[in-house]
């Protein structure tokens, strides 16, 4: 299973990958805000978090349908379906960590540059990284779902975001509140962020699992 | 360690395609699956390998001793497409194929010893998208023999091959029976054996209630 991350994440990151085109556009999406909003700092400020939530929640939806469709493609997926359950369903949860890794983990890293443009704090901009750290795994395993399900189908893309985006919109409720509740004092921090981690780790366990049937049934 | 198969029946949409198909195979032997496009051969291998669910009928891969093994674990499937990544060298993607179907049970060749029982010395270095279509069909076939597993299954393995890589893939088939293992292969390409059987499908597209499909 370690050669399976290896091999994803060395596709990712080589010949323009996925890993780069997620950040370009989550850049892409939060540069043009203050653009549209004009130069109200306070107001970029308070919108700020957001913002960054939005961005990386659509980032994130980017090139998820080609989660197992590049390895339907070239006759891979085969070879990861022939095997036991216990198996495929770790499988599923490796490469959707990957594609994390990839392109969820870039992100978190990108969110303090695009904080300096939305005029947000240093404590903002932390607990933005840290809620977009806990919640952005749980959109690559609720993708694994929806790219599982789309694998046949030759324009999956668009129908993979409308399949995720109702599942995902909690992680985006929790992500933004939990970020506005280190900043706004009377606002308790600590159980919204609760809410987002056992969100991620709820569909670590069951996202593979849906996934890994969908994949049995699609093998056609 | 024997393959069985008992009265397959497969079914594309509501074509039936074969009926009744059955066969035995111990070690040392190969079964070669003909008949003309559309008469199953691909759903029938896919079926094998557990890929399609059989509409009824079963396959069991037993062990020398008679006990039912899984075959995701004992068998390669080689279908149309190659497995391979274009983006990575073709030693990365053996190597990666190498730890992922990795067995206890028996160590397959070395990355290096499989390329060149491939012929293709040299390559390991090169990104597999770099290669020619013969090349990556070769390479793909090198990939059944970095992770050593008994049972081969086979659709239309020589597609794109020259003469000469038939010859080499007919070796290679026979060295892998010469050790004890079987082969099931949809190809028109002999294999050179003495100890083939074959089953021929006919391939006529029929209602769900048609009569019964011939083998032999």
């Amino acid at each position: 299973m370690m050669a399976l991350l290896k091999r994803d994440l060395a596709i990712a990151t080589r010949s323009g990958g996925a890993a780069m085109l997620g950040v370009l556009f989550f850049l892409a999406v939060v540069a043009v805000i203050p653009f549209g909003i004009g130069p109200d700092l306070n107001l970029l400020s308070r919108i700020g978090p957001a913002i960054l939530w939005i961005g990386a929640l659509l980032a994130s939806l980017l090139g998820l349908d080609r989660l197992f469709q590049a390895d339907r493609e070239d006759g891979s997926l085969d070879m990861l379906v022939m095997q036991d359950w216990f198996g495929l369903v770790a499988t599923v949860f490796v490469k959707s960590l990957a594609h994390w890794l990839a392109t969820g983990l870039p992100l978190v890293l990108a969110a303090p540059l695009l904080g300096l443009l939305m005029n947000m704090t240093a404590l903002s901009t932390g607990a933005v990284m840290l809620t977009l750290l806990a919640g952005t795994p749980a959109i690559s395993f609720i993708g694994a779902v929806g790219a599982a399900i789309a694998v046949a189908l030759p324009r999956g893309g668009l129908l993979v975001s409308i399949l995720v985006l109702p599942l995902a919109i909690p992680i985006l409720i929790f992500g933004v509140s939990a970020s506005y509740a280190a900043v706004t004092d009377p606002d308790p921090f600590l159980p919204p962020f609760m809410i987002l981690s056992a969100i991620t780790l709820f569909f670590a366990a069951l996202g593979p699992v849906a996934a890994a049937a969908a994949l049995k049934g699609a093998s056609d | 360690m024997q393959a069985v198969a008992t009265k397959l029946t497969g079914r594309r949409g509501d074509s039936l395609l074969f009926e009744d198909v059955s066969f035995s195979l111990q070690r040392g032997q190969a079964l070669v699956v003909t008949g003309p496009n559309g008469a199953g051969k691909s759903t029938l291998l896919r079926m094998l390998a557990g890929l399609l669910p059989a509409e009824s009928g079963t396959f069991v891969l037993s062990g020398d001793d008679g006990v039912a093994v899984p075959v995701a674990e004992f068998a390669h499937y080689l279908g149309h497409r190659n497995a391979m990544k274009r983006e990575l060298r073709v030693s990365e993607n053996l190597g990666f194929w190498k730890d992922f179907q990795r067995s206890e049970a028996a160590e397959g060749l070395s990355i290096d010893a499989a390329i060149e029982a491939v012929e293709l010395g040299g390559v390991a270095h090169l990104p597999f998208g770099y290669l020619s279509a013969g090349q990556q069909r070769r390479i793909a076939l090198a990939r059944l023999l970095v992770v050593s597993r008994p049972l081969w299954l086979l659709d239309e393995p020589t597609a794109a091959l020259d003469r000469r890589s038939d010859q080499l893939f007919a070796a290679l088939v026979r060295d892998h029976l010469a050790q004890g293992g079987m082969a099931i292969a949809a190809t028109h390409q002999p294999l050179g054996l003495d100890d083939t059987r074959s089953l021929v499908l006919a391939g006529r597209h029929r209602a769900a209630s048609g009569s019964v499909e011939s083998w032999s």
